[in-house]
């Protein structure tokens, strides 16, 4: 007994050893969204191409969708804009835009600079959408299934690797199931 | 030369005030003090998403300033403090509490300082029960004693003749 309690600090270490190492390399700035599982907040913004025409949450229905939160003003957007040009031409992969607390002006000189994989795009100038999503910091992109249920939030730039290992295994299952 | 302490608090005074003007002031209009006092602290126990180690009172983020307006909006509809918490967690997740709430998940969190508490306490009642079980065993035998009576007695000079 005596003898088996001298070993008690070695398993104390090697456990907490254990522990700590799990967190190592996790980036605590990426949230797991609370909208997972629910559907896309209701919502009734204007179009960003078409000023008269209002959009609202029926706009995912139909179609797995992947909506990306960006901005003029959003560095990483920038980044991004490249790989989102090649998910939608050479994928064929449905994005939706949702253009967050910009100006229209601006966004329309971003698009017309980098191109437009959008296939609609929200504008939503005040944020009131971007804020029910959770939207934190912009890039941001969802993944939000046929029934418009939101299934998985990617905080950060979409690349081809976060597209690969990410993205596509989750809409892969979606469309399994739905 | 005599005006120049003056010249330089004033332009340190200049300088304090252009700085004090270079964030746009929040004003929120309360009607009692009381209930500026729930807004203060509701926004004290919400943290801002984006930096992580701030309330959304201190932070200055831009996420920050629309959490504290929905929070004001929401106080101004009536709204209770579970009700507000709850919208911003629904909408940002748990993480937005500094306080989550004891479930499942969280019991190991809550129960920590206890458990390592109650653990302590084993140890020193452990070490100290042990000591007093060892039965207190005469430090020298009695031979030992015999001769140490005997020495001290050699050396106890009104014992010698």
């Amino acid at each position: 007994m005596k003898r088996l309690m001298l070993f008690l600090p070695l398993v104390l270490a090697v456990g907490v050893g254990i522990f700590l190492a799990a967190g190592i390399g996790k980036d605590p700035t990426r949230l797991e969204s609370a909208l997972i599982g629910k559907p896309v907040p209701e919502f009734s913004l204007a179009n960003l191409r078409e000023p008269g025409q209002t959009l609202d949450q029926s706009l995912f229905r139909g179609e797995v969708s992947l909506l990306n939160v960006w901005a003029e003003w959003c560095p990483a957007c920038w980044d991004e804009h490249e790989d989102l040009m090649w998910l939608a031409n050479e994928k064929g992969v449905r994005i939706v835009g949702l253009n967050y607390k910009d100006e229209r002006e601006k966004a329309f000189s971003f698009l017309d600079r980098l191109g437009d994989p959008y296939q609609t795009i929200i504008y939503d100038p005040r944020g009131s959408l971007g804020f029910d999503l959770g939207v934190y910091g912009a890039p941001e992109t969802f993944v939000i299934d046929a029934e418009g249920v939101v299934r998985y939030r990617h905080v950060g730039v979409v690349n081809e690797r976060v597209w690969e290992e990410i993205l596509l295994p989750v809409i892969n299952r979606v469309e399994g199931k739905s | 030369m005599r005006f120049m302490p003056i010249l330089l608090v004033a332009m340190w005074m200049f300088a304090a005030t252009a700085h004090a003007q270079g964030e746009a002031p929040e004003f929120y209009d309360f009607d009692t003090q009381a209930e500026e006092q729930r807004f203060r602290g509701l926004i004290a126990e919400l943290r801002c998403p984006k930096c992580q180690n701030q309330n959304i009172a201190d932070s200055n983020a831009p996420i920050s300033k629309d959490m504290r307006d929905q929070v004001y909006l929401l106080m101004q509809s009536g709204a209770t403090d579970d009700e507000i918490v709850g919208a911003l967690v629904d909408r940002f997740g748990e993480f937005v509490k500094y306080k989550p709430p004891v479930d499942r998940r969280t019991i190991l969190l809550w129960g920590f300082p206890a458990i390592a508490v109650l653990g302590g306490f084993m140890i020193v009642a452990g070490v100290v029960i042990r000591s007093r079980k060892q039965s207190p065993e005469p430090a020298l035998s009695a031979q030992e004693q015999a001769r140490v009576r005997q020495m001290l007695a050699d050396k106890d000079p009104s014992s010698r003749s």
